[in-house]
């Protein structure tokens, strides 16, 4: 689901790079948030609220809400909106507030 | 009506459409823009004057249809797309539109397209006569096309192929 | 411990043209934005932009961020911090906590801060608004214009304001099928052209409707559906009048407030002002707060336009430079210019609601 073509713009991406969501490997472009390279493949659903293990999404896309903190490279709560994508990347789900195991 | 839904009433257009007289001369431009908002670039991109010097910003556009050329260089610099260019002299039975479209597929000069009112809604079917695309418009294409004469006031957008929806 | 004779947090429409003034006036500036680049919320508008020549009228959002960057980096007065937070203000000895990309700690101390941090997306309360798929208004731009990622395929847009008649339009260049606009108030409180150009693609505008609830879908958790259903004239639901639309991405337009964080921190008097977006700064003509030193413009002072953002940010640098004694005897009538500027963009009848907001402020 990215944008081939568009009357107005045109989009400057870094290199494709690959990296795992909860195991699964994915490809995306080195530099942009994370949550843009799970978005590309289809991943919506990045986290669950920590009571009613409700699955959460992206909400403001620039680091304000907190609603898109997964675990990466073994460290959990990272912002994943704003967070850049690099070649490799572990990225995991987590649930709720995360902790270092 | 356009403060619930973004479509004018006949009433709210009438006062912008150019007299009968005006149209049998030639192109001339439509001018659907009725709210008062800071905005003034059709008055600045106007060569030969038609459009009114705005006293203050949030004036509404006043147009001398008979200064008008109908060159259509303020199509593509107003930020409310809301100038159209139309030829009532086209031929006998057709009248083209010139609008802006900025979308993808950009249509070619010569093929056929829905015709569109001001609802989206499907009229008929037009011919692109031409498609201006330069450093002037600056990716705010403008498109030509013919349309049965009695909907010259009624088509404002179209439909590149067509059959959709 | 760096140091600044300026610093301007926010490198959008108004902290730039902020930065841009105080350095025309000769002082130096350090312009600080947490994106990796700079243009706050333009470089998100494919759209060309309302305003007179000089506010860059015709041009598009994006472009201008363009211009205006190009002329920040020419300009030797200014240094550039990106992928830098502002996230604290020490009020006891005014020196300022930036956080730099990877968790990089510096401290600056400047003689004057001028804040355009701009402003954050409101919620809507409703069933399931927590659901994936319904995002902020911002976010689907930040998603679909700068990183080049669709937000779906069916959107429900909620709120017929500027923003979501705009990102409406947007969304059906990129490709993505909007289903319909819809605004709880009776009629549209965006621009009429903005209207009509999505009226003319086909898109229902539906006002006096809000949104019942959202749905996921049973095997992903994330949004299917949308139920709408209609307001009667005291904004009470009218049960029997619900509509259902099946969309993956439901778009939350209805309003921004001021990103004031740092302002509180630093003890400005703030007032609320519906009219104006929530809590903003009470500042003087100069756009200085009730803390010598500290300026505001843009959205934070009031959400507002770029244009206006522009004239505001503009005033700030001027009236920051000339305190710290850099003014060659043209800061004056450059300043009562900006203001006269203000004044005919805020004259209209859609410039009633900032008007009436300003003079509560000033009250
Ligand atoms: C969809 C849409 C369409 C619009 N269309 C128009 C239009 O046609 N015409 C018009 O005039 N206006 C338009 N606007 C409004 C206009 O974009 C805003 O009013 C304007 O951008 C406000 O400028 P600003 O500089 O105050 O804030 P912003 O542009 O929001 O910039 C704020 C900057 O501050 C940075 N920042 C925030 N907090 C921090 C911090 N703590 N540390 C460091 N940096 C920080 C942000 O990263 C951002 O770059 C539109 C807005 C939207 C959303
Ligand atoms: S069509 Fe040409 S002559 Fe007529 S108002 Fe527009 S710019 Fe002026
Ligand atoms: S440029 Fe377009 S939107 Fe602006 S005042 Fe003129 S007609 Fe209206
Ligand atoms: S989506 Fe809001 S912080 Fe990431």
């Amino acid at each position: 689901m990215r944008i081939e073509e568009h009357p107005i713009l045109t989009f400057k991406r870094g290199r494709e790079v690959e990296f795992t969501f909860n195991g699964k490997k994915m490809k995306g472009f080195e530099g942009e948030p994370i949550a843009a390279a799970l978005h590309a493949n289809g991943v919506r659903v990045l986290s669950y609220s920590k009571k009613l293990k409700r699955p959460r999404g992206f909400y403001c896309a620039i680091g304000n809400c907190s609603s898109c903190l997964m675990t990466v490279n073994g460290e959990p709560n990272v912002r994943v909106c704003t967070e850049k994508l690099r070649e490799g990347m572990v990225i995991e789900t987590q649930e709720g507030r995360g902790e270092l195991n | 009506m356009l403060a619930t839904n973004g479509i004018p009433t006949a009433e709210e257009l009438a006062p912008r459409i150019p007299p009968a007289e005006r149209l049998k001369k030639g192109p001339v431009a439509v001018i659907e823009c009725f709210q008062k908002i800071p905005c003034n670039p059709c008055y600045t991109a106007c060569r030969v004057g038609a459009i009114e010097k705005f006293e203050d910003i949030n004036d509404l556009p006043r147009i001398d249809f008979e200064k008008c050329t109908g060159c259509g260089l303020c199509i593509s610099k107003c930020p409310g797309l809301a100038i159209f260019v139309v030829d009532e002299t086209y031929s006998e039975s057709e009248a083209t539109v010139s609008m802006p479209f900025e979308f993808l597929p950009l249509p070619e000069e010569g093929q056929e397209v829905d015709l569109l009112d001001r609802s989206g809604a499907v009229v008929g079917r037009g011919r692109v006569v031409k498609v201006r695309k330069g450093k002037y418009e600056d990716r705010t294409p403008i498109v030509t096309v013919t349309v049965p004469k009695h909907l010259s006031m009624v088509v404002r957008n179209i439909r590149v192929g067509g059959g959709k929806k | 411990m760096k140091h600044a004779q300026i610093a301007v947090i926010g490198g959008g429409p108004a902290g730039l043209m902020a930065a841009l003034a105080a350095a025309e006036m000769g002082a130096g500036v350090t312009l600080i934005d947490r994106n990796s680049r700079l243009g706050g919320q333009l470089v998100k508008q494919t759209h060309k932009f309302f305003g007179s020549e000089k506010q860059y009228a015709s041009v598009r959002g994006v472009d201008i961020a363009e211009i205006l960057s190009e002329k920040i980096k020419e300009n030797p007065k200014i240094e550039v911090m990106l992928n830098s937070t502002v996230v604290a203000y020490y009020p006891d000895d005014g020196v300022l906590g930036i956080e730099v990309e990877e968790k990089k700690w510096v401290k600056m101390k400047a003689e004057r801060i001028v804040v355009a941090t701009g402003a954050s997306e409101k919620f809507l309360l409703f069933e399931n608004n927590d659901l994936p798929g319904i995002y902020g208004a911002g976010a689907v731009q930040t998603l679909m214009n700068e990183h080049g990622v669709l937000p779906g395929k069916n959107v429900l847009m909620v709120g017929a304001g500027n923003i979501g008649l705009i990102v409406s339009y947007q969304l059906m260049q990129a490709g993505v099928n909007v289903k319909a606009i819809i605004d709880a108030a009776p009629t549209i409180g965006g621009y009429w052209v903005h209207a009509s150009k999505v009226a003319r693609l086909g898109v229902p505008i539906l006002t006096s409707y809000t949104v019942k609830a959202a749905y996921p879908n049973k095997m992903t958790g994330a949004l299917e559906r949308a139920v709408i259903w209609k307001l009667d004239e005291n904004w009470k639901p009218v049960p029997g009048t619900e509509k259902v639309f099946n969309v993956d991405v439901m778009c939350i337009a209805v309003g921004l407030s001021p990103l004031a964080e740092i302002l509180w921190q630093a003890g400005c008097r703030m007032k609320y002002v519906p009219e104006l977006g929530g809590h903003v700064p009470v500042r003087n003509e100069n756009m200085e707060t009730t803390v010598p030193g500290i300026y505001v413009a843009g959205d934070v002072a009031g959400v507002e336009e770029a244009s206006s953002a522009m004239m505001e940010g503009r005033l700030a640098g001027l009236s920051a430079a000339q305190s710290l004694g850099y003014d060659d005897g043209s800061c004056e009538e450059k300043k009562a210019e900006v203001k006269r500027e203000l004044e005919n963009l805020r004259s209209g009848p859609v410039g009633e609601k900032i008007r009436k907001g300003l003079s509560k402020l000033a009250s």
